[in-house]
């Protein structure tokens, strides 16, 4: 398990609202001007920090959904019970400032010279895709021509993110959706939640030395990495990012 | 001076009980998941806990582990992504029951874990009925997936720090960094200062 490590001190800082375009009817991506960022790698996080005329302040941790070098772009969920997201779907205007601190996690991250030309295997629930989303647009970016498999376990058409982007994708990449609520009239792909077959049936032969990255709710993760370490992935190539009912912001 | 976000207030109305929230946290009623990798799922018959690295090493079985002296607590757990849960129980041996069994003079642990996991604490934040090696939660076995069959619950530091799936302690003479520490967060990672990230 071992990684480049990261540290010194973070600061927060004042980052300007520059751009938001709505993916969905509940998630939005909002592109920051965040003075002094020293760059991120994909799959990294940050902090967001808001304070109210009232001086209440709250916290929270979001995936990076820009590839490096690119304006750091968070995409946000909205959750009805939720405090912060609520806010940062609906209210935020252009040119708002927010706090911003990162970026943050080593782990979870996409490293294109170490991971060398190891095939890529992407599983995102839900809004897990984001972190993925940047390491597919890192992968844009560089030219490379690492093989990738994208399987996006999401409700139905509607709840995609990044739909557009992901219809677009270019050679090497294959997204693979599972449309685990509500499928259009003629629908042939997946119908269901991710089980083993599936697994079996998407993931790359464990021969190919894959690499596999898996980010959602817990159920999904557990689930996935479990089909992945039962097919035969070596448990250090599966790397997880898990977010519980309420663990996403 | 932090800006201000023009109608952001607090959402959620049930004040959450004075002193038992450390900045920047949240309470949730559920309990989330958070590990980095699959996991791991250790048969009883080849589990063991170890102390290394002092003058005496010890191991104990699954069996000999049930064997100690038990305690149940009910203890605040903080995570470094920002939930906190309050009076979670638990059922574990003290780690002064386990650091009692060997001889040492070490101040650090690196607690290490199936699946490759470590972290690091001072051996002072494991003594005086601080910290336990837990296997059961709520009454419960305590489920793979919130690090069964054993994790260690050292509640007054973010939650990280109470290693899933540990399997034992390696006494130091050196504050080494583990698995999260060497990726940026906070090598002692105290709730109350807000001791997240290296440099906090």
């Amino acid at each position: 398990m071992a990684g480049t490590a990261v540290r010194g001190r973070l600061t927060w800082v004042t980052a300007t609202v520059d751009a938001m375009m709505d993916e969905t009817a509940h998630v939005r991506t909002l592109v920051l001007s965040v003075p002094g960022w020293g760059g991120h790698q994909a799959g990294q996080h940050l902090d967001i920090r808001l304070t109210g005329d009232d001086g209440y302040r709250a916290e929270r941790s979001y995936s990076i959904a820009s590839a490096p070098g690119e304006p750091v772009a968070i995409t946000v969920e909205r959750l009805d019970d939720g405090e912060v997201s609520p806010y940062l779907t609906q209210d935020v205007q252009l040119g708002d400032e927010i706090e911003v601190r990162g970026p943050i996690g080593g782990y979870f991250v996409w490293e294109p010279v170490l991971d060398g030309d190891a095939p890529l295997l992407l599983a995102a629930g839900g809004s897990g895709v984001v972190p993925l989303r940047a390491m597919l647009r890192h992968r844009m970016q560089l030219g490379s021509s690492v093989p990738v498999r994208l399987l996006y376990s999401v409700r139905s058409l509607a709840e995609v993110i990044y739909r557009s982007e992901l219809d677009e994708a270019s050679d090497g990449v294959a997204v693979i959706y599972t449309l685990t609520r509500q499928q259009p009239p003629g629908w042939t792909g997946y119908a269901r939640r991710v089980d083993q077959q599936m697994m079996a049936e998407v993931a790359w032969p464990v021969a190919r030395e894959p690499l596999a990255y898996v980010c959602g709710p817990t159920n999904f993760v557990e689930a996935v990495a479990g089909d992945l370490v039962a097919l035969g992935y070596p448990p250090q190539r599966v790397k997880t990012e898990r977010f519980g009912a309420t663990g996403t912001p | 001076m932090s800006p201000i976000s023009r109608g952001f207030h607090r959402r959620h109305q049930e004040a959450e009980p004075a002193g038992r929230v450390p900045p920047g946290q949240y309470v949730t009623s559920d309990f989330p998941v958070l590990s980095a990798g699959p996991t791991p799922h250790t048969a009883l018959t080849n589990w063991t806990f170890s102390i290394e690295g002092g003058q005496s090493p010890a191991s104990w079985t699954w069996t000999e582990f049930q064997a100690l002296p038990s305690e149940t607590v009910t203890v605040d757990i903080h995570c470094v992504t920002r939930w906190s849960k309050l009076d979670t129980r638990w059922k574990g041996v003290s780690l002064d029951v386990l650091l009692g069994a060997v001889s040492y003079d070490a101040p650090y642990v690196l607690a290490f874990c199936d699946g490759g996991y470590t972290t690091n604490l001072p051996v002072a934040d494991l003594t005086g009925g601080k910290a336990w090696v837990a296997f059961s939660y709520d009454g419960s076995p305590l489920p793979a997936e919130h690090g069964g069959p054993a994790r260690l619950l050292v509640p007054h530091l973010y939650f990280w720090k109470s290693a899933k799936w540990v399997r034992g302690l390696r006494l130091r003479d050196t504050d080494t960094p583990g698995f999260w520490e060497m990726y940026g967060y906070n090598m002692y990672g105290d709730p109350w200062r807000e001791q997240r990230y290296a440099g906090d």
